[in-house]
């Protein structure tokens, strides 16, 4: 039996509380989860400084060529893995075999976070806009331009309470690494599989171990790592998001609610876009918070509507292995019923109609015996205002809005990524200035193509580090 | 006395206490009115059909409910209407709460606890911290009598439970992380003036909170005075058993640990033994109170020794009378000990089917 133990600033604990970790259609047991308690971590947390000085012995630079290093062994190589080791295709494999995620976009998302980590040099570049590495690291150093900067860590260690539907999101927190800050990562309880990786990958990597702990547990794990850690990012619903609005400790991660408009002078070419729509919905089983949810146009709504649901509408579930497989298993019991029933409920009203039901030749919700998936749902809204206009649900899902092209930034509220396919210069200003909107595509981009040079629900620089004064020579009179 | 016969001689006591009890209870010298008034809806009786405590099951199960509000006068035994009451709540967050009478049970179940307890490390005449809930609980006046039993003096803090599990349902839990910190605020206010504090009771939760605040301020449970521990709840698991013992408190300072509320009294931990790898088990205070392990789709059936069930309770004191009371917890039975030679329950947790519901507080 595969043990995982607990890891402590890079030591391994074996706790007496341990959890099964099942395989999602027939429960069988694939490992044993060994789980750290809340005062455990605290404990631990008391001396994070220790896992940041454990990245200082390496310089900014040394870290990033570990982390191109970290991506080839993330990739391909055969790492330790508890009192076994594992293989990318093992990996894969045992990651869809306890989320429901297919294999293929098990692998899709392998390679995602290999791309960040080999380009990790490139990526700093960007979000630090140039700022040479070693003031951060040493937290004061003359610029180029002949201006003293300094920052300083906000944080010793960078908290991380992890979902399980979407390994995609580790992507967020590995800058952490060669911005010398050290991990206290809460892995999702089915999906531990991605940050151990990484772990046993940076390790052999060379970045010191003592700069990670893994700590698989009870919510009051995740409790005690946002309560100790000066920054930490979790992953949650909207009420999670609601809870830590406005505390600047905790970078939320809720729904995207992302978003495609198409402006007044392009909708009428609608069938152009038909190939973004689509991807935007689908890609990665829809389980991202950057896949669109809504589709925004003022006319021929109906018909985007039936174009998308006559692509859409087949989809069927498929093996996990199949390669073709484009969706995921819903593997907490009741969930994907619960997202059903809101559907159902949502349809009551007389602005929403479904119009992938003609196409799909079956029910939506397909019950397994220990899980259940949900099929490709498009709905035709004509109400901006309908609740099912701005809703979120963790599988391919869309609702196409009726709205004037002047109404939508009113009515679309909170909108993580927008595509905007438009070229109207005045709508466009209106929209980098709506700070409802986070990431802004202009012009014929799925939501889900993220460029890494960008920020991402803010930028992870300005979170873990802050710009203050310095002086070690007196200023100039004035 | 071998192990068998201890069991057999308790067993002996047991229906013999049994039959004691319910005879003071259902007699109309010696009986309260809820059990006399109860009695008609009996289709036996029981003066003449209970001659043993398996014959407790032909009672139907008590319901705690019965406990939400008066007259209280009605649970107290005709035998005792002119004596002291106490009025202990049992839980229940909102509404009418559950509430128990008391005459002296509070001070004999902690007095029969004291023997239990290690003299090194919990020394006669030592004082006490009651890091507990205060307010109309039993516990206070319960551990402050333990500390007074034992020539002590116990010194107690204010902690409404009832506030924080309100802070922490409606999500405010910046309120509830502050309000823990004003109960350690009071806690090392008391072990700083010089009070000469060598044992405490406390809960999981906030023995962390203690030994953290004195970590941080380069100091310890150890070095603060304390020498011996009793601690109680269903948080208290072998891993946080293990934690504590090996990282918060250190191999100078003793902890053990108790399962007990408001109905039953308090059973204690089986002494530590390495080779048990922290598994807790507890054993009622015999022939007081009763724990059984039970199926939890048939309460009247004990399951085999090492299986999951419902734990069930039975208090018989002069003063409560309660035939089986189905808990909020689960647990393993385990077998009798030499120490306490009956069964007892391990691996105590909520039961799995309330646990999803439950809001756990800070204490």
């Amino acid at each position: 039996m595969l043990e995982i133990p607990v890891v402590r600033q890079g030591r391994p604990y074996e706790s007496l509380d341990k959890t099964d970790v099942v395989h999602f259609e027939t429960g069988e047991v694939l490992a044993q989860m060994h789980q750290a308690n809340a005062g455990l971590v605290r404990m631990d947390l008391r001396r994070s400084r220790a896992s940041r000085d454990a990245l200082r012995q390496l310089r900014p630079e040394d870290l990033i060529a570990c982390c191109e290093k970290a991506a080839d062994l993330f990739l391909s190589a055969r790492l330790p893995l508890g009192n076994g080791t594992q293989d990318a295709d093992d990996f894969c494999r045992i990651q869809s075999a306890t989320t429901g995620l297919p294999l293929n976009m098990a692998r899709a998302n392998m390679n995602k976070i290999a791309f960040v980590l080999k380009n990790m040099g490139a990526i700093l570049e960007a979000l630090t806009r140039g700022l040479p590495l070693d003031i951060l690291a040493r937290g004061y150093g003359m610029e180029e331009r002949g201006v003293m900067l300094s920052y300083q860590a906000t944080t010793d260690v960078l908290g991380l309470v992890l979902p399980s539907n979407s390994p995609g999101v580790h992507t967020l927190w590995l800058p952490a690494v060669p911005l010398q800050i050290g991990l206290a990562l809460k892995p999702g309880s089915s999906e531990p599989w991605t940050p151990l990786r990484l772990y046993e990958a940076f390790a052999e990597a060379g970045v010191p171990r003592e700069a990670f702990s893994v700590y698989p547990g009870p919510h009051d794990v995740g409790n005690a790592i946002v309560e100790q850690c000066n920054r930490s990012m979790i992953f949650g619903g909207t009420q999670t998001v609601e809870q830590y609005a406005g505390n600047p400790r905790v970078q939320v991660h809720g729904p995207g609610f992302s978003k495609i408009l198409l402006g007044d002078d392009m909708v009428d070419q609608w069938e152009d876009c038909l190939d973004i729509l689509e991807q935007s919905i689908l890609v990665n089983g829809g389980r991202s918070c950057i896949n669109a949810s809504g589709i925004w146009a003022s006319r021929h709504t109906e018909e985007i509507a039936d174009a998308l649901s006559r692509r859409l509408g087949p989809v069927d579930v498929l093996p996990a292995a199949d390669e073709k497989a484009a969706l995921a298993a819903f593997t907490i019991d009741g969930a994907a019923q619960a997202m059903n029933t809101m559907i159902e409920d949502g349809l009551r009203s007389s602005a929403v109609t479904e119009a992938t039901d003609r196409y799909r030749d079956g029910n939506r919700l397909v019950e397994g015996e220990r899980c259940a998936w949900l099929r490709p749902t498009i709905l035709h809204v004509s109400d901006p205002t309908d609740a099912m206009a701005n809703t979120e649900f963790m599988f391919p899902f869309a609702s196409v809005v009726r709205c004037p092209q002047n109404q939508m930034l009113r009515h679309m509220g909170s909108t993580l990524v927008c595509t905007a396919i438009t070229q109207d210069e005045a709508w466009i200003q209106e929209l980098c200035d709506a700070r409802s909107i986070d990431r802004l595509n202009i012009g014929p981009i799925p939501t889900c193509a993220l460029n890494w040079l960008q920020p991402h629900e803010g930028n992870i620089i300005e979170f873990l580090y802050r710009n203050r004064a310095f002086q070690n020579t007196l200023p100039p009179s004035h | 006395m071998d192990l068998t016969t201890a069991v057999a001689r308790q067993r002996e006591l047991l229906d013999e206490h049994t039959r004691e009890h319910v005879r003071w209870h259902f007699s109309e010298e010696t009986g309260s009115d809820f059990w006399l008034e109860k009695k008609k809806e009996f289709d036996f009786d029981p003066l003449t059909d209970i001659n043993g405590f398996d014959d407790l099951k032909k009672f139907p199960l008590f319901e705690d409910d019965w406990l939400r509000g008066g007259p209280m006068r009605r649970w107290v035994p005709r035998a005792q209407q002119d004596r002291p009451i106490y009025v202990f709540e049992t839980g229940g967050t909102t509404g009418i709460p559950k509430s128990r009478v008391v005459v002296e049970d509070h001070w004999i179940d902690y007095e029969l606890f004291s023997d239990t307890l290690p003299d090194e490390f919990f020394p006669r005449g030592a004082n006490w911290l009651m890091l507990g809930p205060s307010g109309p609980r039993r516990l206070r006046l319960a551990v402050e009598h333990l500390a007074q039993h034992r020539g002590g003096i116990c010194f107690c803090v204010d902690l409404d439970p009832r506030w924080v599990v309100r802070l922490l349902r409606k999500g405010r839990t910046e309120e509830a992380k502050e309000y823990s910190r004003h109960v350690i605020d009071q806690a090392m206010t008391i072990l700083s003036a010089g009070n000469e504090i060598q044992c405490m009771f406390t809960t999981p939760k906030l023995l962390e909170a203690l030994a953290m605040r004195l970590l941080d301020e380069g100091s310890s449970i150890e070095e603060s005075g304390i020498r011996g521990i009793f601690c109680g709840g269903t948080e208290f698991t072998p891993q946080w058993y293990r934690f504590a013992r090996e990282e918060l408190l250190g191999p100078n300072v003793y902890i053990t640990p108790t399962y007990g509320n408001t109905l039953m009294g308090l059973a204690c931990g089986k002494p530590f033994d390495p080779a048990d790898n922290y598994k807790i088990t507890y054993y009622a205070p015999q022939p007081r109170a009763v724990i059984e392990v039970v199926d939890f789709d048939d309460h009247t059936k004990i399951v085999d020794y090492g299986s999951t069930g419902r734990v069930k309770l039975y208090t018989m004191t002069k003063e409560f009378f309660v035939p089986g009371f189905l808990e909020r917890d689960e647990g393993e039975r385990e077998r009798p000990h030499e120490k306490f030679p009956w069964d007892g329950v391990s691996g105590v947790r909520p039961y799995h089917v309330f646990a999803k519901t439950t809001t756990v507080g800070v204490y």
